[in-house]
């Protein structure tokens, strides 16, 4: 019989929390360079290669959920609490991949050099042009404030079911191994 | 719990945000303090307002590859796009030879790297820190009564700043060529070049012209609003425009960390290229209008200094750029037909 709590595959569940970290430190470093004068520059020289990490992990996470489908939602979630955790699944999984590719947009179309390290760069993907810089420079703004308010939401709805409905939600992505067979029940 | 928990998460977004801490000096205050200054004239930079894009070519010597990997110092050309320009915020001020000149240049590398650097004709600079700058632009803020900075709190601000003072003595006492053509242009701050064995140089770079040095006579005679752009139109025009880039060499205790100190005279210096300017492109139409001579776009080899305004101009320049880019362009005092009329 499987378990209620059906962990998330191994590969996943590293996955997820790797790009938790790199996800909240590239929204930190967004909001802090932007009014930092000393620490500018270096926390520009980080942001952009993270960036693009994420954009190559969200493309590998991807195909793994195509390839490991999540466990079915536990049976405490209601209709509409699976509904909006499907929609703001489908929401991160999007901005994962969209926030980076208006970064590298809206730096090809300020002309800045796109460097990675040393010498290694992204070339160029779009025209130079102020209109695009200045129109996709603001909606990587927003778009960074929204993925952050998902953020909340996801750690708040977790936390939730977590401490308050006592269904054990945080151990289906627990790093760790719970044997399906040791697993205990939810009080 | 999960209130606190929140609560926490999102302090510490806001806090590394700005938002708890409004008094910090931020890039955006700093354009803010160039706005309040000149006005906001739309499209505009914020600094170096009025100017002229121009291109050309590098011809690289060789001789830089002893210092530093970067491929602009291999032998060979690449192409160079530039921006001369007058400091202050407004676009249309008429030229005077007193105004400090800049020069921003991109070098493009073969294989799609890029150098800039936004060069002025001052060989060190008036501040130490951006907060002392940032001070500078509020202290010379004109009164609203008089139209003019107040002296009093000009000459406060030199005195909590010697180093200023210093540097603005040295400057007055210096002659101004007569043009853009024959002016010096120095690098502002000093960097480090890293050479293929890895090993790190501090280094300061400037421009000399090939066209003779001669003085700019009196200052204070009537003349054309933009006669000295004018005249490097015509200069161009006639005739390719070259100067000769120097890169002078730090030794072990060289201030790199401080603009305002110059080094000492005897450094070696060595020619690693020649720099020709052969077009001039009024702003409507030159590459250079969109570009950000951000003086921290740097390619493998050349590495910023410990040096503080380094960082804090490529802060300012991009919160700058990023203003005047979603702005409706106005245009230029020097126009297309300008440009075609003088050559």
């Amino acid at each position: 019989m499987p378990p209620r709590y059906a962990q998330f595959p191994a590969f996943s569940r590293l996955l997820h929390w790797t790009m938790a970290a790199m996800i909240l430190t590239m929204l930190c470093l967004g909001v802090a360079m932007v009014v930092s004068l000393g620490d500018y520059h270096v926390l520009v020289a980080i942001h952009r290669p993270l960036g693009i990490a994420v954009l190559i992990l969200a493309v590998v996470r991807l195909v793994n959920r195509l390839i490991n489908p999540p466990p079915p939602f536990p049976a405490t979630m209601s209709q509409l609490e699976r509904r909006m955790a499907t929609a703001s699944e489908l929401a991160m999984y999007g901005l994962m991949l969209v926030l980076p590719l208006i970064g590298w947009g809206m730096l090809s179309a300020a002309r800045y050099p796109i460097v990675l390290y040393g010498s290694a760069h992204l070339p160029f993907v779009l025209p130079h042009s102020a209109v695009l810089y200045a129109g996709l420079r603001k909606v990587h703004t927003i778009l960074a404030y929204g993925f952050f308010a998902m953020f909340m939401a996801h750690v708040g709805a977790i936390l939730f079911h977590t401490l308050i409905v006592r269904d054990g939600m945080l151990r289906r992505m627990a790093p760790w191994n719970i044997a399906g067979t040791s697993a205990r029940e939810p009080r | 719990m999960i209130g606190v928990v929140l609560v926490v998460v999102a302090g510490g977004f806001a806090y590394l945000g700005g938002w708890l801490t409004p008094g910090d000096l931020t890039p955006a205050r700093f354009v803010d303090a160039f706005e309040r200054a000149n006005g906001v004239h739309a499209g505009f930079r914020r600094n170096h307002a009025k100017g002229l894009g121009v291109s050309g070519f590098f011809e690289s010597n060789g001789n830089g590859m002893r210092f530093s990997k970067a491929v602009v110092f291999r032998p060979g050309r690449v192409p160079v796009l530039g921006r001369f320009s007058l400091s202050g915020g407004m676009p249309h001020v008429a030229d005077s030879a007193d105004a400090v000149r800049g020069l921003g240049l991109q070098f493009s590398l073969p294989d799609g790297e890029a150098w800039r650097t936004a060069m002025i004709n001052l060989p060190v600079f008036p501040f130490r820190t951006p907060e002392a700058f940032y001070e500078q632009l509020v202290a010379s803020r004109p009164d609203p009564t008089t139209g003019k900075p107040d002296p009093a709190v000009v000459k406060a601000f030199l005195e909590r700043h010697p180093e200023t003072a210093q540097v603005l003595s040295v400057i007055k006492s210096q002659p101004v060529a007569t043009g853009f053509e024959n002016t010096t242009f120095y690098g502002l701050n000093a960097f480090r070049f890293i050479n293929s064995s890895g090993e790190s140089t501090p280094v300061r770079w400037l421009l000399t012209p090939m066209k003779p040095f001669e003085a700019a006579r009196d200052a204070s005679a009537a003349r054309d609003t933009n006669y000295l752009f004018d005249a490097l139109i015509a200069h161009i025009g006639r005739q390719p425009l070259r100067w000769q880039l120097v890169v002078v060499i730090g030794q072990p205790g060289d201030p790199t960390h401080d603009a305002t100190i110059a080094w000492p005279a005897d450094r070696e210096r060595v020619v690693v290229g020649t720099l020709t300017v052969d077009r001039a492109d009024a702003e409507e139409t030159s590459a250079a209008t969109d570009i950000n001579f951000d003086p921290l776009v740097l390619p493998a080899g050349i590495a910023p200094s410990d040096d503080p305004l380094l960082s804090a101009r490529s802060a300012v320049y991009a919160r700058s750029f990023t203003r005047r880019e979603g702005e409706m362009k106005q245009p230029s005092a020097i126009r297309a037909a300008d440009v075609r009329k003088e050559k």
